[in-house]
């Protein structure tokens, strides 16, 4: 079963069509990665999705909802999160507090009472250690290293408890140490039944994590499959390699 | 670990010692010199306080809240008038209609000027100050127009006059430094830090940013409205350019600006120091409006060595000498 589906997405700016009748789909418990050359509308499709930016024609279908003209925050309160390309985090809250932002709480009376419950701040702290990084929990988040951010990022999406993450660039710029990290990471939150769709441009990376492929070629789905059948598709070779 | 309640304990009797201070002030100092610095000073930790709720918190610079201070004075003026009330303390009874009536002006304007960010938010502010002070101008029928409006005028004699007017002013500011604390260590005032950080990512992670910031503008506005009607009533007369005044909109970003920014003590800190300067020049060297050059020097010297105001400074400063004093000092954690 799909998860998030999405058909005919089209967004054009200006001259320029960014996502061009575009359209795949997400299975439940999977790792799909979309993969595609620099400017194919990877990243537009994930603002499309989540409800940044608003689109020009398409469906896109959550858990078999249609969740279009939703904003960013109700779009998340469905239980999709993204993380952003180059990792954003609140650089003037610390780590902890950018842990306890996404938590979700029901009621005005939750919203105006304490910031850092015991549950909460016990489940962020936990989080932060399943990612290695409960050493930097009180610094601030602009005082953290990059790889850093890309897991305090990673972590604070996870506290929402969403079904769906959309990752930007999950490898990008980081050393390879934690690049394996990552990849760990995600494949054990992926056991816990967490579905991933991430945008990646290291192959290895995603043949290696990825158990669905999609591949977007100026604005349109080319390819999906398997990470093996897609690296032999004509058509992925082509896009690549500009033939 | 036992710097840390030592510090707390610290800080919680500094507060409790200032309180009472204030709270016995008029008893002490009663002469209406004194009392007339205290309660403007006062007024200030109010108005500064409120607007940190929005400028500090969410990082939205407003430089038009003299606005709601003129409105809330011309609210209650009205109210007074209409329903003839006599003077007395019934009219601090509707000072909090006069907040009320703010707080859903500010939920319009609000709608709209939050629909901008940044610079253009700023200048969003200005023009609705101006717009409000034109339309105080022109509705004659309504408001007086340039010639004002007056306020009952209380029989109290000499010494006392000011004192209720000084406690009036005292509840505002508690009041508005209990939201403004309540508010930063809760949910929702992680939720406007987040946003002052970062506002698409606030958003991407669930924030509810909108409803956050009108919220915030809403409540900071309530409050400064509020304080302009005691304020009117305080000075009993007012015209268009004397309550919906810029300065008196820029003097309270002042204040924040040099106590510290989205800080809970910064703002009061700023108020103490730059209200009873001001009253001091125009005391000292008459109403030559002497202190707007003070102004511009302490702006000038904030941006250039203060940047963050003086509360994080010496945060700061305080955490680096103890850091040098042992590496038993235990790290500084920041609570929302």
């Amino acid at each position: 079963m799909s998860l998030l589906q999405i058909d005919g997405l089209y967004k054009r700016f200006g001259g320029v069509v960014a996502v061009d009748d575009c359209s795949l789909e997400v299975a439940a418990g999977s790792i799909t990665g979309l993969i595609g050359p620099n400017g194919s509308g990877k990243t537009t499709v994930f603002n499309l999705v989540t409800g940044f930016i608003p689109k020009d024609k398409g469906k896109v279908t959550f858990k078999s909802k249609p969740i279009d003209g939703l904003g960013p925050d109700r779009i998340y309160a469905l239980g999709i999160g993204r993380t952003f390309q180059l990792a954003r985090i609140f650089p003037r809250l610390t780590a902890l507090e950018n842990m306890l932002v996404p938590v979700r709480r029901k009621g005005l009376r939750a919203l105006f009472s304490r910031a850092d419950w015991g549950h909460e701040k016990t489940r962020a702290m936990e989080m932060l250690g399943f990612l290695e990084i409960s050493h930097v929990a009180n610094s601030l988040g602009g005082a953290l290293s990059y790889g850093q951010r890309k897991l305090l990022e990673l972590g604070a999406v996870m506290m929402a408890e969403p079904e769906l993450v959309l990752l930007d660039e999950p490898a990008g710029g980081v050393n390879p140490a934690l690049l394996e990290r990552i990849a760990d990471r995600i494949r054990r939150l992926n056991e816990r039944g967490i579905t991933f769709l991430l945008v990646e441009h290291n192959m290895s990376f995603v043949m290696n994590l990825c158990t669905e492929v999609v591949v977007l070629h100026q604005g349109r789905t080319i390819a999906s499959g398997s990470p093996e059948a897609v690296r032999k598709d004509p058509a992925v070779l082509d896009a690549y390699l500009g033939a | 670990m036992r710097a840390i309640p030592q510090a707390r304990f610290l800080k919680v009797a500094g507060l409790v010692a200032l309180f009472a201070i204030a709270l016995v002030l008029p008893a002490i100092a009663p002469d209406p010199a004194t009392t007339n610095i205290a309660v403007f000073t006062v007024m200030y930790i109010g108005l500064a306080t409120a607007w940190n709720i929005m400028g500090g918190y969410t990082g939205y610079i407003s430089l038009g809240h003299a606005a709601f201070f003129g409105f809330g004075s011309y609210t209650l003026a009205l109210l007074l008038a209409h329903l003839h009330i006599a003077a007395g303390y019934t009219p601090f009874l509707f000072v909090p209609v006069a907040g009320l009536a703010t707080a859903v002006l500010a939920l319009g304007i609000g709608w709209f000027a939050l629909r901008t960010r940044a610079a253009t938010f700023v200048i969003v502010t200005i023009a609705f100050m101006f717009m409000l002070q034109l339309l105080a101008e022109n509705l004659v029928g309504l408001t007086g127009g340039g010639g004002g409006m007056t306020f009952p005028y209380p029989r109290w004699g000499g010494d006392y006059f000011n004192t209720p007017f000084y406690y009036a002013m005292l509840i505002l500011a508690t009041l508005a430094l209990a939201v403004s604390w309540r508010i930063r260590r809760s949910k929702f005032g992680l939720g406007l830090l987040a946003i002052r950080d970062d506002e698409d990512k606030a958003l991407a992670v669930g924030v509810p940013t909108r409803a956050f910031k009108l919220t915030a503008f809403v409540v900071s506005a309530a409050f400064v409205g509020m304080i302009g009607g005691v304020y009117g009533y305080y000075v009993t007369y007012i015209y268009p350019q004397f309550v919906v005044d810029p300065l008196i909109g820029i003097s309270m970003v002042l204040m924040v600006f040099l106590g510290g920014l989205g800080t809970l003590s910064g703002p009061v800190l700023g108020a103490l120091i730059l209200e009873p300067l001001q009253l001091w020049l125009a005391y000292n060297y008459g109403a030559s409006r002497l202190y707007l050059v003070l102004y511009s020097a302490v702006f000038l010297g904030v941006i250039l060595l203060l940047p963050r105001g003086i509360v994080p400074s010496l945060t700061e400063a305080i955490d680096r000498w103890r850091a040098r004093a042992g590496p038993s000092a235990p790290p500084r954690v920041v609570t929302p």
